[in-house]
């Protein structure tokens, strides 16, 4: 171990060492805060929204709107029984799998591009399965639905386990002894009470599915209308007009606030004023 | 446990501003270069920095339009390789490029399909039959610029009629940021086609694609100029560096990635049979027009606009 001639822990505790905290703090703070000031700031300065049709903001804004809205809908319908298993049942390799099923949460969207190709790319694993039923899937709208869904429900899938394992099992008891079947407590008691958790963790995941970009390029490939969503728009055009990049980039940015605040909202977690 | 975590900090402060110093004869030069050059100059660099020990080069490879954006938000470089003449203009526009800038190497697009031709695509012509997965690179990448000005060509021509570009478009089904990820698309077998340039069939994809080349009349030459930024921070060795492209040396290894030398007329052109055995798939390999060989070295250099 190193002896050093003097002891630094003390520096922390006193009075500069709270000042250094401080100014360490301001910095983080301006750090995150700053470049999408700048960002919404050069946007509405050089007036570029002008550019916007031109380079196919709104076909993008649609794409991205409609093929998050089916990632949704997808995670929900297939998320929320999945969620309530891992939550309520007991069964072998629980653990491992739950950890399997929020790796796509850490893992770089770029692997979870090229896991997808390999898989369901036209030579992938699943190819020529898909290939019987007429379904090619890269280069396709669905292709970039099947990107988003990936790396976005594990963040529902998280939020709603933490939600049911929330609902005391004492009130779901009470609802039995009272006579409701199994499904009436699930749809009367379970679901509602842990509404909240699930709305907020579908909000975060919608998010997560707008800002797809690795994986969505990797596995969709980037065409006007079909499979360039807005963050492929931003990186597309950004080259050619940068201006137009920024002003797509100030939507995203509005869009994602949005859902954060919903989020919050959700979870009971509002903004002290 | 503070204070351990603290002078462990200390340290390594304490070791990372210490370092500069041992460095200080050793240069880097910092590369932006189309990504169709890839495998070119990360040879030359390699062979530069064997002939020049105290210099040691660091590339950037990338559609030249994402460079050239690149350059025109300050990225840090003391040189950049083109692979088209507009780009290099986009990045002179930004007050980026402040030296002459200099022609040294040519290209040409080849078709190229997968390996086992899932679309049986034997020619242009099958670009525009309805259905097949073409992708090509983005509006702005000089690969996406050179093949819009083929496409033109071929629409004026009869044989392929005024509706064949409308047909070809319609098939594309992405448009990637630049050339290396077509071919990527192509060779992964996903894509039923792409445009790209004969050095982009290189060794490492040569039996995962087949190459058929365009013919020369209906074939745009693509014009790679490099030229020093206007803040170099190694201006000396930027400049030796551009001298070893333009030199023999330079000139042989581009050649041997499937690009056409500058020097008039190709020399290495007998030579480039054997080149193409190791380097770009045989398919690619063209009869370069025909002229009596000078060996001397003739650097075309455009002045800047």
């Amino acid at each position: 171990m190193i002896k050093l001639p003097f002891a630094f822990g003390r520096l922390v505790s006193w009075r500069p060492g709270r000042w250094l905290a401080v100014i360490a703090g301001c910095f983080a703070l301006l750090f995150l805060i700053v470049p999408i000031a700048v960002l919404i700031v050069r946007a509405i300065s050089t007036g570029a929204w002008r550019e916007m049709p031109d380079v196919g903001i709104v076909q993008a804004v649609l794409l991205s709107l409609i093929t998050t809205l089916i990632t949704t809908v997808i995670t929900l319908l297939f998320g929320t029984p999945l969620a309530y298993l891992f939550a309520r049942r007991q069964f072998p390799l629980r653990r491992t799998l739950n950890l399997l099923l929020e790796l796509p949460i850490v893992l770089p969207p770029a692997v979870a591009g090229l896991a997808l190709l390999v898989t369901f790319g036209r030579r992938g694993a699943l190819g020529d399965v898909l290939a019987l039923f007429g379904v090619s899937l890269p280069f396709t709208t669905a292709a970039v639905v099947v990107a988003q869904t990936f790396v976005s429900a594990p963040f529902y899938i998280r939020s709603a386990q933490v939600g049911f394992a929330g609902v005391p099992r004492e009130i779901e008891d009470a609802a039995r002894v009272d006579g409701a079947a199994g499904w009436a407590v699930l749809r009367y008691v379970t679901l509602p009470l842990a509404s909240r958790a699930l709305a907020a963790g579908l909000v975060l995941s919608w998010a997560r599915a707008l800002g797809e970009f690795g994986a969505t390029i990797l596995f969709a490939g980037s065409l006007q209308g079909r499979t360039q969503t807005m963050p492929l728009l931003i990186y597309n055009v950004l080259e050619r007009n940068l201006d137009a990049a920024i002003w797509a980039g100030v939507i995203l940015v509005g869009m994602a606030l949005l859902a954060l605040l919903v989020s919050q909202r959700l979870r009971g977690e509002d903004i002290p004023g | 446990m503070k204070s351990k975590l603290f002078a462990a900090l200390l340290l390594m402060v304490m070791a990372v501003s210490g370092s500069p110093a041992a460095a200080q004869d050793h240069h880097e030069l910092t590369v932006f270069a189309a990504a169709s050059l890839t495998d070119a100059f990360s040879e030359i660099g390699d062979a530069f920095s064997i002939a020049n020990p105290d210099v040691s080069v660091i590339f950037n490879f990338g559609g030249s339009s994402t460079l050239a954006a690149q350059l025109g938000q300050g990225a840090p470089a003391d040189l950049f390789a083109s692979a088209n003449v507009s780009q290099m203009q986009a990045a002179e526009d930004a007050g980026r490029i402040s030296g002459t800038e200099v022609t040294f190497a040519t290209n040409r697009l080849v078709l190229i399909v997968p390996a086992d031709n899932p679309a049986n695509i034997l020619s242009l012509h099958d670009l525009a039959t309805p259905g097949i997965k073409l992708v090509l690179a983005a509006p702005a990448v000089p690969v996406r610029d050179y093949t819009d000005a083929m496409l033109d060509k071929l629409a004026a021509d009869p044989y392929y009629g005024a509706d064949y570009r409308a047909a070809v478009l319609a098939n594309l089904v992405s448009e990637e940021d630049n050339v290396r990820q077509v071919t990527a698309k192509v060779a992964l077998g996903e894509a039923d086609a792409g445009i790209v340039y004969r050095s982009d069939v290189t060794r490492d994809i040569a039996d995962e694609v087949i190459a058929l080349a365009i013919a020369d009349d209906l074939n745009t030459v693509a014009t790679y100029p490099i030229a020093i930024t206007d803040d170099a921070s190694e201006p000396e060795a930027a400049q030796a560096f551009v001298d070893f492209v333009l030199a023999d040396a330079g000139q042989d290894i581009l050649v041997k990635w499937g690009l056409t030398s500058i020097r008039i007329p190709d020399c290495t052109a007998n030579a480039s049979a054997d080149a193409s055995a190791d380097a770009p798939a045989d398919a690619t390999a063209e009869a370069l027009p025909s002229a009596t060989c000078q060996p001397d070295l003739l650097a075309i250099a455009t002045p800047a606009a």
